[in-house]
């Protein structure tokens, strides 16, 4: 009973992450989200306790978030996914002043103190431009799948400046620029340079500080990282490998390990 | 008889008209516009001028319209969409105040004077919400095809609400429905109501309290027609050549040059 699960629920994965009483991550697996949320949830509980080598009776304490934090049905509580990012860029980075998240149809950027308290916030899950959704569509209407994002974009040499403003208009400039000779390559590039853009006007609202921690599944292209970094002065943290995409449920997981002490404390 | 045309390539479609002297409609055709414009401008003309019978000589003036109006390049000048739908509208019903116009990419409110002439319009030009790329997307989402989309959505009585503004996001909330076992007809009468209140909100800049005409290609969906009769709480006036309403003002404009050798006015922008 002393082991935490933190499980996020994005609108693409669900993920979730086992700590040890240590803290120590002791396993993590995802699942895509579909359209039953419940299931996804499930389904990731059993991948992960396999992966954990765990039994269901050793988990101690349950925390979801995300958009679907709602539908687990062996959640203790729900924390929401700013509370569990920051909590997850801490665990990591415990300078993090400010984050910056991008999934699959949400951006987010926030602002911590000290305390890892959310001080300001601003987020974008209304319009497609602003999300890994964006770069979805521009792969696909080159022909592309999602996975082969990262390694085709890896092979660009130039920007091909893509307006960003909307993900459906975005397919004629997309086509145009085929037409005119541009690589798929530098036009993912430009898509992803669009995106950066809208991500700076976000971080610009909370008024962003020193250091910023990127997660998010979109955070897994390098170039989303190095075009961040060539544009933004302040020190830039990434989670190491897939750490990246289980930072929120990771920092659930540390809320989980902090409720469950303080539980087996008072008994 | 001299003859004049108008060539209205739009985003998905390009469609052309031929009129004669007494403004009426002897000639018009609809393409899908594709990836060569220029050519699909070309064929368009040509289709139109073989469904009227007439030679291309008797053809002496050409607008055209549509956002590839430059593409035209068979062309005499180009007028603006905006003005070509408010011209073709106020021609075929008279009374018309306000015009809807709903393509394939963009839906544009256009408040238009009793001779014709724009007094105010706007559009969606940076956001694909609520315009027909939204039908085309449930049309693709639900494998329903564009014409049967209407029909099917009126048979729905208790219509989903979807939340989501974006065109994207809708695709798969619409997919998200589907999974929850709801009717295609429950989602598409959402999918028709939540286009609806978007062009409600651009009708209502520009003013709806008149008579109002729905043209453009999603004025052919009478799903589309009766939501926003509904929601508007009157009958819109939908003609026949809805979809061609671009390309009528176009000829309009075309054959008011060669009566008087004017040169439009509100358009070549």
């Amino acid at each position: 009973m002393s082991y935490v699960i933190g499980v996020d629920v994005g609108s693409t994965y669900t993920k979730a992450l086992i700590l040890s009483p240590e803290k120590e991550v002791v396993g993590h697996a995802m699942t895509p989200t579909g359209f039953k949320l419940d299931k996804a949830s499930e389904k990731v509980f059993n991948k992960i306790l396999k992966d954990a080598g765990l039994a269901k009776d050793e988990i101690g304490y349950a925390i979801s978030t995300g958009y679907g934090r709602h539908m687990v049905p062996y959640r203790d509580i729900t924390v929401t996914d700013l509370t569990a990012t920051a909590r997850g860029s801490n665990y990591f980075f415990p300078d993090t002043r400010t984050v910056l998240d991008i999934g699959g149809q949400t951006m987010k950027a926030s602002r911590l103190d000290d305390k890892v308290k959310v001080k300001s916030f601003r987020l974008n899950d209304k319009c497609a431009a602003g999300t890994g959704a964006f770069l979805e569509k521009t792969a696909r209407y080159m022909g592309y799948e999602t996975e082969e994002i990262g390694p085709l974009v890896q092979t660009s040499k130039e920007d091909v400046p893509i307006s960003g403003v909307c993900a459906v208009f975005a397919e004629s400039e997309v086509i145009n620029q085929l037409s005119l000779g541009s690589a798929p390559s530098d036009i993912m590039h430009g898509a992803m340079s669009s995106l950066v853009k809208r991500a700076i006007q976000l971080l610009k609202r909370v008024k962003m500080e020193s250091q910023i921690t990127l997660t998010g599944g979109i955070m897994r292209f390098k170039t989303m990282i190095d075009v961040l970094t060539e544009n933004v002065e302040e020190k830039i943290n990434v989670p190491k490998g897939d750490m990246v995409q289980f930072t929120t449920a990771l920092g659930a997981a540390t809320l989980a390990l902090q409720r469950l002490e303080k539980i087996k404390a008072e008994a | 008889m001299a003859l004049s045309a108008g060539v209205d390539v739009g985003s998905t479609q390009t469609k052309a008209v031929i009129i004669n002297e007494g403004l009426e409609i002897v000639g018009r055709s609809l393409i899908d516009t594709g990836a060569n414009v220029v050519q699909a401008a070309e064929k368009a003309y040509l289709n139109a001028l073989n469904d009227s019978g007439r030679r291309e000589e008797e053809v002496t003036y050409v607008i055209g319209t549509g956002y590839g109006r430059y593409k035209v390049t068979f062309g005499d000048t180009q007028v603006t969409e905006i003005s070509c739908h408010g011209r073709g509208a106020v021609h075929m019903f008279p009374d018309t105040r306000t015009v809807l116009d709903m393509g394939g990419q963009d839906t544009k409110a256009i408040a238009v004077s009793e001779t014709g002439e724009i007094v105010d319009f706007c559009m969606n030009d940076k956001c694909a919400a609520g315009t027909g790329r939204f039908l085309g997307a449930a049309s693709m989402a639900l494998d329903i095809p564009l014409d049967e989309l209407g029909g099917t959505a009126l048979k729905s009585e208790k219509p989903v609400k979807i939340s989501t503004t974006c065109t994207v996001f809708a695709e798969s909330e619409v997919l998200s429905w589907l999974g929850k076992g709801k009717k295609i007809e429950d989602i598409l009468l959402g999918v028709h109501k939540s286009i609806s209140s978007r062009s409600i909100s651009l009708l209502r800049r520009v003013g709806l309290n008149q008579q109002i005409t729905f043209t453009g290609g999603v004025a052919k969906n009478i799903g589309m027609v009766e939501v926003l009769n509904e929601n508007i709480g009157k009958e819109l006036n939908v003609s026949n050549e809805s979809h061609f309403m671009g390309a009528l003002g176009a000829a309009l404009f075309a054959m008011d040059h060669i009566k008087t050798s004017r040169i439009p006015a509100g358009g070549q922008a």
